[in-house]
């Protein structure tokens, strides 16, 4: 056995503003040339292991720390920053906002610059490292021209410059479309398995980081290690569920057929897991059990019902928008978009990174202006009208809950909006007690905004676009980057506020949010809109997928291993079930 | 997207191409030229090389119109007080007094006065579209490190170009907060009152200032872990070599400085007098 590279020893670490411990009695350790995925909830303590092993405690973040670290022989905290970083290349979350430099090349250059490599050096190291991050032919590049995919592997780029044994990542899949999660799972699978490299990357997305191998899955809970061992031992352990990690789909879908995985069957991946007789079998009669009219013609006979006789919140025809992006240029970004959105719908409107999701909603909003087609809100031509006026009927909320938060008091941001559209008081003190009720935040209606959490934050968005009544509810990317438990608890409240009559449309990436969650999805790739359909038949329909840049979920393979002629039939009986396993443990807990 | 406040303009341009360093240069003459020179006739030939500069420069007034507008305002600001709070200083600098308008109290306009303000409105002339071309045709990485260069701390030519590079994103951050606030009937648009303009920007700007913060949290952390500020000095990767014509740059930016300090000695002061 090779000697251990990173090495933590009863490690416990306090952050100077916390009232509590971050990390209790951590032991880990990683030998060189291993890959480790450190999976645990939001608040667990993830990334605060890793800034203990990259240095940035305590040379960046404070506190009170006890317990040995080392790296490569080294403390940490002992040693300057740079001495551990030519050990360990950190890609921190959010690549976005590191982008240092003005291009490609200059951005991966930034720490030759700063050890005073010659100029005349510089080249040939920032190519092949770009070369090794399959960015190479991007070099003269600039941010804005780049992909939320092509932007992470500058960064790691950036940090492979330096020749670094070990690459720690903070979420690496938190801002990436399925499409682009498995590229960036599958160069990290390279690096690690042709060049070498160590690799420890904290994620929640487990199925995503399960694409490729992983040799330890180390589960972490409210600041301590639970579990530490080989990725199938941990899926079978059903420790996952308990600690908030949603398991692959393949998985759980077992599960609910009465055929658990075990650690022998090698379960990480749907396409290699080796399926049991009796598992074939039971999936089979478990798909059967759920009726055929139970999924799609439940969801079909809701549509038609509604569709009958609930006129049109948005109409779309031949919508188009370009928009100017540097002097004397300018993007097509949607084009021939017909859609409608009825009222009472729950909607989704799927797609990649770029694929102009996003500027659908602005334009329905009036964030950007059409440069051709029509929009009509309710039956009346929205143009003309100004962004308050298109508020009044749609209520927008954007991704980031912090752009949209200004006041210290949940009840006084709440009542912000409608103090500036003139409401009475009575009317607002009605009003707010009422979306405080709906969006489950009346416990915290004295608190103040700083002391919530991100997803609370949201519901307090939520709250303010509420209060405004609108008919239609826009949330972009509604779940980003929350763990599994808010996940959930986040998205039935919305089918909650769905079900008290709001029409919602969800903008998102993620194809099993939309299924769990849509009536019908949009599909869009490269600003056309490719299908308007039930999201279980594009999720079972692979050349559709691949189109769009999506990613078909591991039950589509396990319907395809079962062979369950339509696959979406067992998507529909997983979305059942789960529901309902899901609400008996809301109302256990 | 709107165009950037103030920043690089990516337009093809003969000033795009000189190297920073010269074009830092003939910024810092023009500066230290007219800050030296108070000569009508030197501060004229400057500012009309500053205009003919910006014409051939490809960089156009809308790139940078907001900027122009508040140097504008500034300006005329600047001329009005001058003459409101000191309207004999022209008489009082050239000796003479020739009455043009004889104005109530103090205020009688003089054509020492307007001479005099003449020289400080083409300082404006002289000085801004330098310094202005200078930033808008210079990459910011090679704009941190022309100032390294000439002995500026590395830490603060970075900051600077950082901040430059960072404008545009934070525009764009602004404006989709302001617009989110808009859709909740926060109107900050020319329509509504100033009173209430300003109430509803205020919640603009939080959630923007606090955005900010976190962001240079998250930059610079990663920075540090990148080693920015290992050494006492760093290297570039991007500068344009000094070649014939940036030269030919550097001899102006010398001469820029050279005439006014030899019109000292000629005019016997700062100013040139006409009127003796």
């Amino acid at each position: 056995m090779t000697a251990p590279l990173l090495e933590l020893r009863g490690y416990t670490f306090q952050y100077r503003a916390q009232a509590e411990p971050t990390l209790h009695d951590i032991d880990l350790t990683v030998r060189r040339g291993e890959k480790i995925a450190i999976v645990g909830a939001s608040g667990s303590g993830k990334s605060t292991l890793l800034h203990a092993l990259d240095g940035l405690i305590p040379h960046h973040f404070r506190g009170t720390a006890s317990g040995t670290v080392r790296v490569a022989g080294n403390d940490p905290a002992q040693v300057p920053l740079v001495e551990t970083a030519t050990v360990i290349g950190t890609v921190l979350q959010d690549s976005n906002s590191q982008f240092v430099g003005l291009t490609v090349a200059e951005d991966i250059a930034f720490s030759l610059e700063n050890q005073q490599v010659p100029r005349a050096e510089m080249p040939s190291r920032i190519r092949r490292a770009a070369e090794l991050a399959g960015i190479g032919d991007r070099l003269e590049d600039a941010p804005q021209a780049l992909s939320g995919g092509q932007k992470q592997r500058v960064a790691i780029a950036g940090v492979l410059v330096d020749d670094v044994e070990v690459l720690l990542l903070d979420e690496p899949l938190a801002n990436l479309d399925p499409a682009s999660g498995r590229a960036a799972v599958e160069l990290l699978d390279d690096l690690h398995r042709d060049h070498g490299r160590t690799i420890v990357m904290v994620e929640h997305r487990l199925e995503d980081v399960l694409h490729r191998d992983v040799d330890r899955v180390v589960l972490m809970s409210d600041g301590r290690i639970i579990a530490d061992a080989a990725p199938d031992q941990v899926l079978a352990s059903g420790l996952l569920e308990e600690h908030g990690i949603r398991p692959p789909l393949h998985v759980t879908a077992l599960r609910y057929a009465g055929a658990p995985v075990t650690a022998a069957q090698r379960p990480s991946r749907s396409t290699d897991i080796a399926l049991t007789t009796q598992q074939v079998e039971a999936v089979r009669a478990w798909v059967e059990e759920g009726s055929p009219d139970d999924g799609s013609a439940d969801a079909q006979r809701s549509r038609d019902e509604r569709s009958g006789d609930a006129g049109i919140a948005l109409d779309l025809r031949d919508v188009r928008c370009e928009i100017p992006v540097g002097p004397d240029r300018s993007s097509v970004v949607l084009e021939g978009i017909t859609a409608q959105v009825r009222r009472g719908e729950m909607l989704g409107v799927l797609g990649s990174n770029g694929a102009g999701k996003s500027t659908l909603a602005r334009v329905i909003c009036g964030f950007e202006s059409l440069s051709g087609g029509e929009l009509r809100i309710g039956a009346a031509d929205a143009r003309g009208w100004s962004l308050a006026e298109r508020g009044e009927h749609i209520g927008f909320v954007l991704q980031e809950p912090g752009q949209m938060l200004s006041r210290p008091l949940v009840t006084e941001e709440i009542a912000l909006g409608l103090r500036a559209r003139g409401i009475g008081e009575d009317e607002i003190a009605r009003r707010t007690t009422m979306v405080l009720e709906a969006c489950g935040l009346a416990p915290f209606r004295s608190w103040p905004v700083s002391a919530l959490s991100h997803g609370q934050k949201k519901r307090v968005t939520i709250a303010c676009v509420l209060a405004l009544e609108p008919e239609v509810l826009i949330l972009d990317e509604p779940t980003a980057g929350q763990d599994f438990a808010h996940y959930t608890e986040f998205m039935d409240f919305l089918r909650t506020l769905h079900a008290a009559g709001t029409t919602v449309l969800l903008i998102t990436h993620d194809m099993h949010l939309a299924l769990e969650y849509a009536d019908r999805v949009l599909v869009l790739s490269q600003g056309h809109l490719l299908a308007d359909e039930d999201p279980a038949v594009v999720l079972t329909d692979p050349a559709l997928s691949a189109r769009a840049d999506l990613v078909t979920t591991g039950l589509y393979d396990l319907a395809r291993r079962c062979g369950i002629e339509d696959p979406h039939r067992l998507v529909h009986r997983f979305v059942a079930e789960d529901r309902e396993v899901r609400a008996a443990q809301g109302d256990a807990g | 997207m709107s165009s950037p406040l103030l920043g690089y303009v990516d337009r093809e341009g003969p000033l795009h191409a000189l190297s920073g360093v010269s074009k830092l240069a003939l910024a810092l003459g023009v500066v230290l030229g007219a800050m030296i020179g108070f000569d009508v006739r030197y501060l004229a030939a400057v500012a009309a090389g500053s205009l003919v500069l910006w014409a051939v420069s490809g960089v156009r007034l809308r790139d940078l119109s907001v900027v122009l507008w508040l140097i504008t305002i500034f300006m005329v600001l600047n001329n009005i007080g001058i003459f409101l709070f000191a309207p004999g200083y022209g008489t009082e600098l050239f000796g003479t007094r020739h009455l043009l308008l004889d104005g109530p109290w103090h205020w009688d306009v003089t054509s020492e006065q307007l001479f005099y303000q003449l020289a400080v409105t083409l300082k404006y002339f002289a000085v801004l579209p330098a310094v202005l071309l200078f930033v808008a045709t210079t990459r910011p990485p090679e704009f941190a490190s022309s100032l390294a260069r000439l002995g500026v701390p590395y830490r603060f030519a970075y900051a600077v170009s950082l901040a430059l590079r960072y404008i545009p994103d934070v525009q764009r951050e602004f404006r989709t907060i302001s617009q989110a606030q808009q859709a909740r009937g926060l109107d900050t648009s020319r329509g509504a009152g100033l009173r209430t303009r300003v109430r509803n920007l205020s919640s603009v700007l939080m959630p923007l200032l606090l955005g900010t913060f976190d962001r240079i949290e998250s930059v610079s952390a990663a920075m540090e872990l990148r080693g920015f500020g290992r050494g006492r000095r760093r290297t570039w990767l991007v500068s344009t070599p000094v070649r014939g014509r940036d030269v030919l740059v550097m001899l102006i930016a010398v001469m820029l400085l050279a005439v006014p300090v030899a019109l000292l000695v000629v005019n016997g002061g700062r100013y040139w007098n006409p009127f003796v």
